[in-house]
């Protein structure tokens, strides 16, 4: 499934790396720990996580994620955003908590790792 | 964050890229003869703020949300779409460059423009500022891939014009400690390093994560410190060492989930206790020396054709 599909199906806000939204998700991984996500998720996953700053982007492209969900409507910090446009990591908001946005995403095919 | 080159760059497309690249031709269009309190339900399902007016085969006009706010505000009667639109299109051909495009935008302030065929006239999509933005997005990716591209073939050549039995290189990132503005860039340009160099993307991912986490304990725990890394053709040999605190009790350190990090430094999703134990998953081989009060080293070793190790993402 294409991240683009994602945005359109649950109603994501696209922060950056718009263009890069025709990728295609291996899977998801949720975390808010860093080295968590180092260990553990997979090349081409979506990450779902609270955490704002912009570390979270190195990460992401540490592991070659597929892009970054932010939950409960929290707005990244500008340099998270401005280094998710340099490094062409697709941030996104959804409005959902955690919980109700991995559930959303499973039904809509987005598997585990 | 744009670079002066990266502007250039940009100017540069506007002049190269063709109206027709962009454009969408994925049309929805009109008939004149559609009552204007049908276009509302038209332009909010398909999600677009203005449309072509097709007669036929015939661009006759186009309709755009203000035309419908304008019709709306002045209460009158239904009536069709072909009353109420601009009949005087402006028109665009799809063989023109883009800045012809963003001139015709800047001048007379439309939201969008209708793109002809040049000989036949026929309507061939519709291009918005929008389109333009995505369609340079895209093409500056692909140069910069391209790019990439030139800098692996260069760092290649280089070493077939080395002439030794043995080539060994050595690469040094320094961190600063407390600052978690920078956090990760010694990782990450390692990481680009590596990649230029060829090597095995399993291997430089290894590599890439066991430095980002020594980096992050260099910011986290010390003043600072270098990560110093030797490239061998079946060795990556990771030196990080800093000028204290020191670690007290190597083997507690070493336990999952056993921290110090302080509380703010946690909220941020890092000092888990959890950076040692992935650095030992991606080594072949890890060494820990310290000694409070002086300082402390670490050393990761991570064979090339060892695969027997590798984590298998």
């Amino acid at each position: 499934m294409k991240i683009a599909e994602i945005v359109q199906e649950l109603n994501l806000a696209v922060w950056a790396a718009k263009a890069s939204l025709d990728r295609g998700v291996t899977g998801g991984y949720a975390s808010d720990l860093l080295s968590d996500v180092l260990a553990n998720s997979k090349e081409g996953n979506l990450w779902i996580t609270l955490q704002i700053h912009q570390n979270i982007v190195g990460v992401a492209s540490m592991k070659g994620l597929a892009g970054i969900i932010l939950v409960n409507g929290r707005e990244p910090e500008r340099e998270t955003v401005e280094k998710a446009e340099t490094e062409n990591i697709p941030l996104m908001v959804s409005e959902m908590p955690a919980f109700e946005l991995v559930g959303r995403l499973y039904n809509l095919g987005v598997g585990g790792t | 964050m744009v670079s002066d080159n990266r502007i250039s760059k940009v100017q540069e497309l506007i002049y190269e890229i063709g109206v027709g690249e962009v454009m969408q031709t994925d049309l929805v269009t009109v008939d004149p003869r559609t009552p204007m309190s049908q276009l509302r339900a038209i332009l909010r399902e398909k999600r677009i703020s203005g449309t072509p007016v097709v007669d036929g085969d015939k661009l006759v006009g186009i309709i755009s949300i203000e035309d419908f706010i304008r019709w709306l505000a002045d209460r009158e009667e239904d009536c069709p779409i072909a009353e109420k639109m601009s009949k005087d299109v402006c028109t665009i051909y799809a063989d023109e460059p883009l800045t012809q495009a963003v001139n015709v935008f800047q001048r007379f302030g439309y939201g969008r423009l209708a793109v002809v065929d040049r000989q036949d006239k026929r309507l061939l999509g519709i291009i918005t500022k929008g389109d333009i933005v995505r369609g340079l997005l895209n093409k500056l990716e692909i140069h910069h891939v391209a790019e990439e591209e030139v800098y692996r073939h260069r760092v290649k050549h280089f070493f077939e014009d080395i002439l030794a039995d043995k080539v060994v290189l050595l690469f040094q990132y320094n961190v600063v400690g407390q600052n978690f503005t920078r956090a990760g860039e010694g990782a990450s340009r390692l990481k680009a390093t590596l990649q230029r160099l060829g090597l095995h993307p399993q291997i430089v991912r290894r590599v890439s994560i066991a430095t980002y986490e020594a980096e992050m304990n260099l910011i986290i725990y010390t003043d600072g410190g270098s990560i110093r890394v030797r490239v061998e053709p079946n060795e990556i040999f990771v030196v990080v060492k800093d000028l204290g605190p020191g670690i007290p009790d190597i083997e507690k350190v070493m336990q999952p989930g056993y921290s110090t990090a302080p509380e703010w430094v946690r909220e941020l999703g890092f000092g888990a206790g959890m950076g040692l134990c992935n650095i030992k998953k991606c080594a072949t081989k890890m060494e820990l020396k310290s000694t409070v009060g002086k300082g402390t080293q670490l050393n990761i070793r991570i064979s090339v054709d060892n695969e027997a190790k590798s984590e298998d993402s």
